[in-house]
């Protein structure tokens, strides 16, 4: 396609970042409060779960494939862990202990629903939507087990001070402080930067990024999306990729359900179920291929900044949030159909 | 050639029993789960129990019809249980806003309920038509274009609910229809009737009322019938076998693909829309049915237990049947059998797996 | 003349490719004429334009000593140009009178009123024109998956003639069968020649367009180089005209 013009071009390529400034602009204009630190902070928190989930997706996307089960596996790792936590401190350890140790727990159990999955899809041959939806199907039901359908109670208000804490204070005269918050009079104000739950999320997205691009075991992510006899032939253990695969989808999606017991102190089995739409269409406006082969972290990331803005913004300017969904399932329209008429310029395909 | 692979298998006596059972493991499985439960649930067999398994699994039923025609044309639709629940508020609030006096109009019931029906059929049409012209004409993936129908489709639910309200203060005729049976017999006054208790029927006798056929019952039947034919014996099941097992095929053999994916999306709106209307009828009101119910999940299941496969061009009403059925009884054998209710997710995950494992164990030849 | 059908002067460019040049060709009824070329020489091009996948940008088709406008592979099927492609255009997951009748099923009444398929009628005529054509397949009830390369081949062809084929063009015919197969496929085009129909092969089996073919058209770069009666010629005169006869004398 050599006629179209270098406008269309232009716009086409950037469509998400120009979708998402003129969001910014938008909302800057409607919202009250949205352009400052605290709206972008709003609009990084309430992102965090979905690009945890929506970057578990991605790996899964690029193979190809599809993992229904990340938002249940998130409810069931705020279930599992909460209940961890809550059964340590009643067995008479320190909050902080139990934190810790229900944490490392949770990390390791939350990978089983991944290993199923990853088991079904490479060993048994079963499509990935089917494979993932049955490993959700029991999560779920074991997280309703658990949590007998309702809150977990018991979790210690420690649990929250983390949650909610941020990485850096700065108050005047105090200068800046990390983790604690300044000792200040009654009145003064003290700033709060980078919630902390932000900064792990970001490390392990920073982490991800770089092994989905740089590492060999992302190449052979990609050759496995792209062509999965090719993947064979070159000699990738496509079996044990696929446990990998979604053992680390798996991981991601705990890491999330843990952050969501930290931040409100319980855990629920439909945490997550909220964010399975937001996570997948995050990751194709970010330009993956459901086909697989294509898509990167970066452009995952961008999608969900354009959902949480969205979400954000809409809030702020005093939209009923609802209307969020109509907004998003538009969105998804637009963006698989941008994908069609310029499939040249996002990525490519025969 | 991209998958010549599948070497043609030869037919031993033995191997064909063993792929006759390996086939139909549905309706085995499906008779020893009742067997189980006749022994192990309390009151299974009772006549009131099994219209209850009737009555709820006809909304299941609807959905997981629609899902059969989109899988074997080798799509998905992840918006009907979405579309559903559209079209219940839409229909609960068009009848809401006639019959009540609030524009001071006031409808009969009759024709509130009748434009309701429409609306809500509208609606869900508009929802079909969307998701079939996106796939069909912008060759948008299926998965995508019905997730996104879903998307619009919640928020205009939630919109027109005013955040998933209930809407209520509906016509009473709307139960008395959608839990009414077809037959009614008195043994106090020894008398019987249709669609209604007999006359002269006193409060304590409703108790002793024999009820037979649900209306549900004869609903599911009429649309197991129609659509057992519709996918069977015409041109337009045919042809949606055709697609779902080669595209490439079916285009040169003169079929209008586009078109016919566009028909069965539509039909597979219509279904959900119509469970959602009897789901307005059930209740007698316009509750929303809320998310993380996965509405659409069970009826996949239910489609692929059933023996169907995502990968297009198999799958049977009657297989639907057994696998809406498998789902819903053990639903319902569980909570007899005292078991809780999250056990049902539990359960259709494994036989889920159970069902994929097994269909790839014995390929379809026959 | 006498061509059943004829393409004269054909012309297709794509952008600045000119992937077809000013080729003309014709093939009688109960004649086969094979296509040879190496890969790019033109040949699928020029046999789309036939097929009414392409539009020429120059030159004109003549069926049956009229000349015609091949807009779409429909207009194509409806003068009785069929194609049998390489994948053989094939529903898998159906039987073999359901592969025959796509698209074009049988329609009974139904208790006078509903409009259904009469699998029995499209069963037995199915078993009719297979019998025609001495093909033999285990069982018409067995999925398309069922049967072999060869087998599967044959209910293609059969398709065609079954619904009056006049002309069949046949790409890579022999091309994922196995050698008892091959010979299978190549007596059944004999056949064909029997039943007074025109086809063309396409080939890179020199052994398949020998056996078969009665002249053989020769493309190379878009252009015909040669065209010759099968009998007064040999593999190594053909060989040399495809690759182009600069590269052999070297």
């Amino acid at each position: 396609m050599t006629r179209k013009s270098g406008f269309a071009t232009f716009v086409g390529q950037r469509w998400a970042v120009l979708f998402l400034c003129l969001e910014v602009v938008v909302f800057s204009i409607v919202g009250q409060g949205f352009f400052s630190l605290n709206g972008v902070q709003i609009v990084l928190f309430y992102g965090t779960s979905l690009f945890l989930l929506a970057t578990a997706e991605t790996f899964v996307i690029v193979t190809g494939g599809i993992d229904l089960s990340v938002g249940f596996v998130m409810g069931f790792s705020a279930v599992i862990s909460a209940r961890l936590v809550a059964a340590m401190v009643l067995a008479g350890m320190t909050p902080l202990t139990a934190i810790i140790l229900a944490i490392i727990a949770t990390l390791a159990i939350g990978l089983l629903p991944g290993l199923l999955s990853g088991f079904l899809v490479g060993r048994l041959k079963v499509t990935s939507f089917l494979a993932t939806f049955a490993t959700g199907g029991i999560v779920y039901g074991i997280s309703l087990l658990l949590s007998g359908g309702g809150e977990t109670k018991g979790v210690p208000d420690l649990a929250n001070v983390i949650g909610n804490s941020y990485f850096l204070y700065w108050a005047r005269g105090k200068g800046f402080s990390i983790f604690t918050r300044p000792e200040v009079a009654r009145g003064t104000r003290v700033i709060e930067i980078l919630p902390s739950m932000l900064v792990i999320t970001a490390v392990v997205v920073i982490v991800a990024a770089f092994v989905l691009n740089r590492t060999r075991f992302g190449r052979h992510t990609y050759a496995i999306g792209g062509n999965e006899d090719a993947a064979v032939r070159a000699g990738i253990n496509i079996r044990r990729h696929y446990l990998v695969i979604y053992a680390l989808s798996a991981f991601f999606a705990t890491l999330a359900g843990i952050i969501y017991m930290l931040e409100y102190i319980t855990g629920k089995p439909d945490a997550g179920t909220s964010f399975l739409l937001d996570s997948i269409v995050g990751v194709v406006i970010g330009g993956a291929s459901l086909y697989g082969g294509a898509g990167t972290v970066w452009g995952t990331i961008l999608g969900c900044l354009i959902l949480s803005v969205l979400e954000t913004g809409l809030r702020m300017a005093g939209v009923p949030t609802f209307d969020k969904f109509i907004a998003v399932g538009l969105i998804l329209i637009l963006a698989v159909l941008i994908d069609q008429f310029f499939p040249e310029l996002i990525h490519k395909e025969d | 050639m991209a998958d010549n692979s599948l070497a043609p298998a030869p037919f031993s006596s033995r191997s064909s029993a063993m792929a006759i059972f390996g086939r139909n493991w549905a309706v085995f499985f499906l008779l020893v789960m009742v067997v189980v439960f006749i022994f192990t649930g309390k009151n299974f067999l009772a006549l009131a129990n099994l219209q209850t398994i009737i009555y709820s699994a006809t909304t299941s039923l609807l959905l997981a019809f629609a899902e059969t025609f989109v899988i074997i044309a080798r799509g998905i639709d992840l918006s009907v249980g979405y579309v559903m629940g559209f079209s219940t508020i839409v229909c609960a609030g068009v009848i809401r806003d006639l019959y009540a006096t609030q524009f001071g109009v006031h409808w009969p019931a009759g024709v509130a309920i009748a434009l309701g029906i429409v609306a809500g059929l509208v609606a869900s049409l508009a929802c079909g038509l969307a998701s079939g012209i996106l796939i069909s004409r912008f060759r948008v993936p299926p998965f995508i274009a019905t997730l996104g129908v879903l998307g619009v489709a919640y928020g205009f639910t939630l919109h027109a609910s005013d955040g998933g309200f209930p809407i209520a203060f509906l016509p009473n005729v709307l139960t008395e229809i959608g839990n009414g049976y077809v037959y009614y017999y008195n043994p106090v006054l020894h008398a019987y009737s249709f669609f209604a208790p007999p006359a002269g029927t006193t409060g304590p006798q409703i108790k002793e009322l024999v009820r037979l056929f649900p209306n549900a019952l004869i609903l599911t039947l009429v649309f197991l019938v129609l659509l057992w034919h519709l996918l069977k014996n015409t041109r337009f099941g045919q042809h949606t076998y055709a697609i779902g097992g080669s595209m490439d095929a079916a285009v040169r053999a003169g079929i209008d693909t586009r078109r016919h994916l566009v028909q069965v999306y539509v039909l597979s709106a219509l279904l959900a829309g119509l469970a959602g209307i009897i789901w307005v009828f059930q209740t007698g009101q316009g509750n929303f049915v809320p998310m993380g119910s996965n509405l659409e999940l069970f009826a996949i299941a239910a489609v692929i237990i059933g023996g169907a496969s995502l990968n297009g061009g198999k799958g049977r009403i009657m297989s639907t049947l057994i696998g809406v059925f498998i789902i819903s009884i053990m639903a319902n054998g569980l909570t007899l059998t005292g078991v809780e209710t999250f056990w049902r997710f539990i359960a259709t995950g494994v036989i889920l797996i159970v069902a994929i494992v097994v269909d790839q164990l014995f390929p379809d030849l026959l | 003349m006498g061509y059943l059908l004829e393409v004269r002067n054909i012309v297709k460019r794509f952008g600045g490719l000119t992937a077809v040049n000013n080729v003309s060709m014709g093939v009688a009824a109960g004649e086969v004429v094979g296509l040879l070329g190496d890969n790019g020489a033109g040949k699928s091009t020029l046999i789309k334009v036939v097929s009414g996948v392409h539009r020429a940008d120059e030159g004109k088709v003549l069926f049956q000593d009229r000349e015609v406008d091949i807009g779409s592979p429909m207009d194509a099927l409806a003068m009785g140009i069929e194609t049998i492609y390489q994948d053989l255009a094939l529903a898998e997951n159906l039987n073999t009178p359901a592969n025959i009748f796509l698209g074009r099923e049988k329609m009974k009444k139904a208790l006078g009123i509903l409009n259904v398929l009469d699998h029995e009628y499209m069963h037995e005529e199915s078993r009719q024109v297979l019998e025609k054509l001495d093909i033999l397949i285990p069982s018409l009830r067995n999925k398309i998956r069922a049967l072999s390369g060869g087998q599967r081949q044959a209910v293609a062809i059969s398709r065609s003639i079954y619904w009056d084929a006049k002309f069949l063009i046949m790409d890579e015919p022999t091309a994922a069968l196995g050698v008892a197969e091959q010979k299978k496929v190549l007596d059944l085009v004999n056949r064909l020649k029997s039943h007074g129909i025109g086809v063309i092969v396409i080939s890179h089996q020199m052994h398949d367009v020998f056996s078969v073919a009665d002249r053989l058209v020769i493309m190379r770069r878009g252009e015909k180089v040669a065209e010759l009666v099968t009998k007064d010629t040999n593999a190594d005169e053909v060989v040399s005209l495809i690759v182009g006869a600069e590269t052999v004398r070297k």
